[in-house]
């Protein structure tokens, strides 16, 4: 019996990285064709740069979004730690590291919050999050006066803004490009470990998952935080990519949201794979470049991000069987 | 009233060309085992679902009812085995919901609550507060509230799914009298029920059915319990069943319940032994489902004690159950057996990567999971194939190994082979009595009784929440009928 | 058997008690500081801010009642102000034309989150985000800032006029909160709605039209979030784009809705209810201004109050078990 076991079927499952590949195909082949020069190494690799931070903020979602979770609170928890990061260092170069690890633990710890309220209090995600939205914005301006105080060190902003030069062909490799491909490659390990796997089982079916001895409170909870350490990590290279601002992180979360659901990540949990989720945030910044090119305002940006939420809900909607 | 009907769910025939007529004023009683078809045919009967051959002819008239709400306005009430009251909305507004009295546009609230007053004392119901929230009321009283609902558009056939089964005895007496008020009126009563005692006490006609067919249909008068299980079980046991444990194989006693109980047991006693299967026999509701749940701490028992190899441990949680080494199958495989979105490896791994350590037992997990699921004989394409593409007992063989891999002391199945196939279900018998032969012990609840009576070394029959008896291996259906549904076992002899 | 727990129906929610207790303290806490909480301009403007979140919470209340939500209230309420400023355009000719049309405008939104929810299946704080989503970027794409003239006749009434110290507006708000307890107690539609709320298959089994009942609700809801953006235009006698936003009419307009007692899952709870959630967010509003508290600060209490006050009545429904 074991070699019916084997796999004969190819592994084209839903919700894999296959759909999400071909978009980007089309897209890039459609940039070739009104962009010719942003194909180019040096251009390329300064768009992959500035599209870290989203791809590294997708990640986190999906943690979240994959157990059946929403997290709103991101967007907001960016800006906050580039505020408080720029005040704290108030451009002294020796604070820059103790501020990088303040900067990720307390992202990770306003993520640790979210799940338990979430988990314990029983308050549906969605409120949670954006109630800690309302506290991280508020929270922020209060602290900072109404703007932004101090300066963010140039070690800091090195980060974001820096690349390793004279790359043979490649040319400059940003800095904010290795970090998303380190920390992407551990999110893809994690999710291949025993923690992820339980993760996406809570998301399919928590009552199943606990009743195999999950705890998917403690599951949920998890995600939570490595979602608000993603915001941490990401909020670094925003900070050093585009300076300090009340702006930084605004609407990054339905950005985020969006990436995910155009992975092929189902909304509700339970589907998906966090390198198609980083696809989809990579997918996202391209059309976004696109419409740039072909000179459409980047303020219809979120009609574009709602459509694309409700064409994939949909499409699944009609994909799964009835009830 | 109903010619030759039949439906099909997923290629199983539930019903089979079944003929069954109710007269005005008639209590006409459909007896049958667990899964004999009776919920399906009433269902077919109030609209809830069509026929695939056959018609319902009302009154008359042949009708295709295109939903519940159709049959309703024809006459046609239906009570359903859980009932369908909403408890934050008032006694009246229940009655009445989906046919409010209106007034110049709005709901006429004094009508409502004289309508509903009248139609409670119609059915001599006692008085009942209309306009307080269901909520408050007590289990009777708002079966009560669902008949008059299901009265209220007139109706002239009425269909009472089980109505007793959350009822107390002196609420079962007013229940009888309330049922024979409604036949004086004319109204003809289909009475769905496992409790013979009950069909006596009110049915004028019996049908029982089997299977999905109709065996036969007596007036009561002219029948006896003892027939009427005759009828119900008599199913030839042409079915394969491993051999049973000899009387040496079986080793010291696993699992010991002392005065078990919680909301929903009573005064539990069990021994299981290592070496041995323990079916559990009993109706739907009798508590056989709750055991299973408060052995693996899903609703734990709230006294008593529970001794695990002499040792006395607390089953606070599922998580808690599988660590003292107790595994369980629910008899919902889709809500709480599989992730159906996930491979079958996933799916058979999930227990061992819940419980284990985050650095160890890592090592040659996967390798040995496909050698298991090889050997309970898993048919798929593929271990990445999703579960939700394998047949029913393909998915509950993937159930058992993500089991198997934890090696546990204790099995306990809640219906394992219902919707599974022939073949299937041979091969998880199988594996179950292997288990019990390399040293675990099993108990085993099943509805369907040459299973029951097959595969187990003793059964135990639950009734009312509590053990009502225990059977050898060699007890016959009848025995286990008798026992489940309260009835001397001399009178099924 | 689920939620056999005896439900007391009080006819004065609790949320009144909470709402006396909050004024005792406030007017307290206020006099020590020398202020006067009861003073007329401040039960004014405290009634205006009531004005137009009661109307948004009445709305949100119908759909919350028939188990949905409605995320995308605050942009109904931007969109419904620039297109009744922009169809009156100053003049008092094109009043009523601008009223009916921003209240159309305001019903197709709900019209389409009806159908998606109802007919689509698909889940309701998806499908109202991703209708949210599409509208922001009509906004953010058409609109900088202030858009088109609201009629100086609306501006006066509406607006501005009051009957004592009550303005019209806050009438106008308890004259549909009264119009939305008529027809949950006295119509067909209300009990049927209740009932979807409380359990949609036992409505549907008892011959109730659910997904007509649904999709109803939400034309409803946006309705009055579109009354909401009629009365913020003739308070700003300008469109604003980004009124509903700023202004948290979606996650306000919910809590509002919780803390009056209904639940989050529907089928209990009533307008009652809400009126006294808004009229106590209301003022808490009013005592921080009374306090001059910084509006930073004000936004973080407001966080913590929502989450906490969805806490304490999740933690309730658990209590009373739903099994």
């Amino acid at each position: 019996m074991v070699d019916t076991l084997r796999g004969r079927l190819p592994r084209v499952r839903a919700g894999g990285p296959l759909p999400i590949l071909a978009i980007l195909g089309v897209l890039l082949v459609l940039v070739a064709i009104r962009q010719p020069d942003f194909l180019a190494p040096a251009s390329l690799m300064s768009f992959l740069g500035r599209s870290a931070p989203i791809i590294l903020l997708a990640a986190g979602q999906y943690f979240v979004i994959v157990s059946g979770e929403f997290d709103l609170s991101v967007g907001s928890l960016v800006t906050a730690e580039v505020v408080i990061a720029a005040r704290l260092i108030d451009g002294e170069p020796a604070r820059t590291w103790p501020v990088v690890a303040l900067v990720l633990a307390s992202a990770a710890f306003v993520g640790l919050v979210n799940g338990l309220i979430t988990t314990w209090l029983r308050v549906p995600s969605f409120i949670t999050t954006l109630g800690m939205l309302l506290i991280l914005v508020g929270a922020v301006y209060l602290w900072s006066d109404g703007s932004p105080k101090g300066e963010l060190s140039e070690q800091f902003r090195r980060f974001g803004r820096r690349a390793v030069e004279g790359v043979p062909v490649l040319g400059r490799v940003p800095y904010a490009l290795l970090v998303v491909l380190v920390l992407g490659g551990l999110a893809v390990m994690l999710m291949r470990s025993d923690f992820g796997r339980t993760l996406i089982a809570v998301g399919d079916n928590a009552r199943a998952a606990e009743l195999s001895g999950v705890r998917s409170g403690r599951a949920r909870t998890i995600a939570f935080v490595l979602s608000g350490g993603a915001a941490g990590a990401a909020a670094i290279l925003l900070g050093g990519y585009s300076g300090v601002s009340f702006q930084a992180g605004s609407g990054l979360e339905f950005t985020a949201i969006t990436a995910v659901v155009l992975g092929g990540v189902a909304l509700g949990g339970g589907r998906g794979s966090v390198a198609g989720a980083m696809l989809g945030a990579l997918t996202l910044e391209l059309l976004f470049a696109l419409m740039n090119f072909s000179g459409v305002s980047g303020t219809v940006r979120p009609a574009v991000q709602g459509a694309i939420i409700l064409l994939a809900v949909a499409v699944t909607a009609a994909r799964s069987p009835s009830r | 009233m109903l010619r030759s009907v039949s439906k099909s769910f997923v290629g199983v025939r539930v019903l089979d060309h079944i003929d069954l007529d109710v007269t005005p004023g008639e209590v006409h009683a459909v007896v049958g085992e667990n899964g004999a078809g009776k919920s399906t045919l009433m269902k077919i009967i109030s609209g809830a679902y069509a026929p695939d051959e056959g018609s319902v002819v009302f009154a008359g008239e042949t009708r295709v009812f295109r939903g519940p709400r159709e049959a309703r306005r024809a006459g046609i009430g239906m009570i359903h085995q859980e009932l369908t009251l909403l408890p934050d909305r008032t006694v009246a507004e229940n009655v009445h919901l989906g046919h409010e009295p209106v007034r110049r546009g709005l709901v006429d609230r004094r009508e409502m609550l004289a309508r509903t007053s009248a139609l409670l004392t119609s059915m001599g119901a006692g008085p009942l507060p209309v306009d307080a929230p269901v909520g408050r009321l007590g289990i009777a009283q708002r079966q009560v509230v669902e008949i008059a609902k299901a009265l209220a558009l007139d109706a002239q056939l009425l269909i009472m799914d089980e109505p007793t089964a959350a009822l107390a005895d002196h609420e079962v007496e007013l229940l009888y009298a309330l049922v024979r008020r409604l036949r004086g009126r004319g109204i003809g009563l289909l009475y769905v029920s496992h409790r013979l005692a009950e069909v006596f006490d009110l049915a004028d006609r019996i049908t029982v059915l089997k299977d999905g067919t109709r065996v036969t249909t007596v007036p009561a008068a002219e029948t006896t319990t003892a027939e009427l299980v005759r009828h119900m079980v008599g199913r030839d046991l042409s079915g394969y069943y491993p051999e049973r444990a000899a009387p040496g194989d079986q080793g010291p006693v696993r699992l010991a319940v002392r005065g078990g109980g919680n909301r929903k047991l009573r005064d539990v006693n069990l021994r299981l032994r290592a070496g041995e299967v323990v079916g559990v026999g009993g109706l739907q509701g009798s508590g056989r489902s709750a055991l299973a749940r408060a052995l693996f701490g899903v609703a734990p028992f709230t006294t008593g004690e529970v001794r695990l190899d002499g040792r006395p441990v607390r089953l606070a949680s599922p998580r808690a159950a599988i660590r003292a080494g107790i595994a369980y199958v629910s008899e919902d495989r889709k809500g709480e057996g599989i992730l159906a979105r996930q491979s079958v490896l996933d799916n058979a791994l999930l227990a061992a990567r819940a419980i284990s350590g985050p650095w160890s037992g890592r090592a040659g997990r996967t390798t040995r999971m496909r050698e298991l699921l090889g050997a309970v004989d898993v048919r798929t394409a593929g271990v990445d194939q999703e579960i939700r593409f394998l047949s029913g007992g393909n998915q509950q063989k993937v159930v058992l190994a993500r089991w198997l891999a934890l090696g546990p002391r204790v099995l306990l199945f809640d219906e394992p082979t219902r919707g599974v196939d022939v073949g299937a279900t041979s091969a998880l018998h199988d594996v179950v009595r292997r288990l019990a032969r390399e040293g675990a012990a099993v108990l085993m609840i099943s509805s369907d009784l040459p299973e029951l009576l097959g595969m187990s070394d003793r059964i135990i029959v639950m009734r009312e929440g509590s053990i009502a008896g225990e059977l050898s291996g060699a007890a016959s259906e009848a025995d286990v009928v008798a026992l489940a549904v309260g009835a001397a076992p001399g009178a099924v002899a | 058997m689920s939620a056999l727990s005896v439900v007391a129906r009080r006819p004065v929610p609790g949320v009144y008690v909470a709402l006396v207790l909050t004024a005792v303290i406030g007017w307290l806490v206020v006099a020590l500081r020398g202020g006067a909480l009861f003073n007329q301009a401040t039960i004014v403007s405290l009634l205006h801010v009531a004005a137009g979140l009661g109307l948004v919470a009445v709305g949100q209340t119908l759909v919350i009642l028939g188990g949905s939500l409605d995320l995308s209230v605050a942009y109904v309420v931007s969109l419904s102000t620039l297109v009744a400023a922009e169809t009156m355009n100053g003049g008092n000719g094109a009043l009523l034309p601008g009223v009916l049309l921003a209240l159309a405008v305001s019903a197709g939104v709900g019209l389409l989150n009806g159908l998606l929810i109802a007919r689509a299946r698909v889940n309701a704080f998806i499908a109202t985000l991703g209708v949210g989503l599409l509208l922001k970027g009509y906004l953010d794409s058409g609109y900088d800032g202030p858009a088109g003239s609201t009629s100086p006749g609306l501006v006066q009434t509406l607006g501005y006029q009051r009957i004592g110290p009550v303005p019209v507006s806050f009438v106008v708000m308890l004259a549909v909160a009264a119009a939305a307890w008529l027809t949950l107690s006295r119509t067909r539609f209300g009990h049927h709605l209740v009932a979807v709320g409380g359990d949609p298959e036992v409505a549907r089994l008892s011959g109730v039209r659910t997904d007509r009942v649904l999709v109803a609700a939400h034309v409803l809801c946006s309705l009055c979030a579109g009354l909401a953006g009629v009365y913020l235009a003739a308070r700003l006698g300008s469109g604003a784009p980004r009124v509903g936003t700023e202004g948290l009419y979606d996650l306000e307009s919910i809590a509002a809705v919780v803390i009056g007692g209904t639940a989050l899952a529907g089928g209990r709870g009533g307008v009652a209810g809400t009126v006294g959630g808004v009229l106590l967010l209301a003022g808490i509003d009013a005592i921080f201004n009374q306090l001059e508290l910084d509006a930073f600060a004000k936004q973080v209490v407001r966080g913590v109050v929502i989450i906490g006050a969805v806490a304490v009545y999740a933690r309730r429904a658990v209590r009373k078990g739903r099994w």
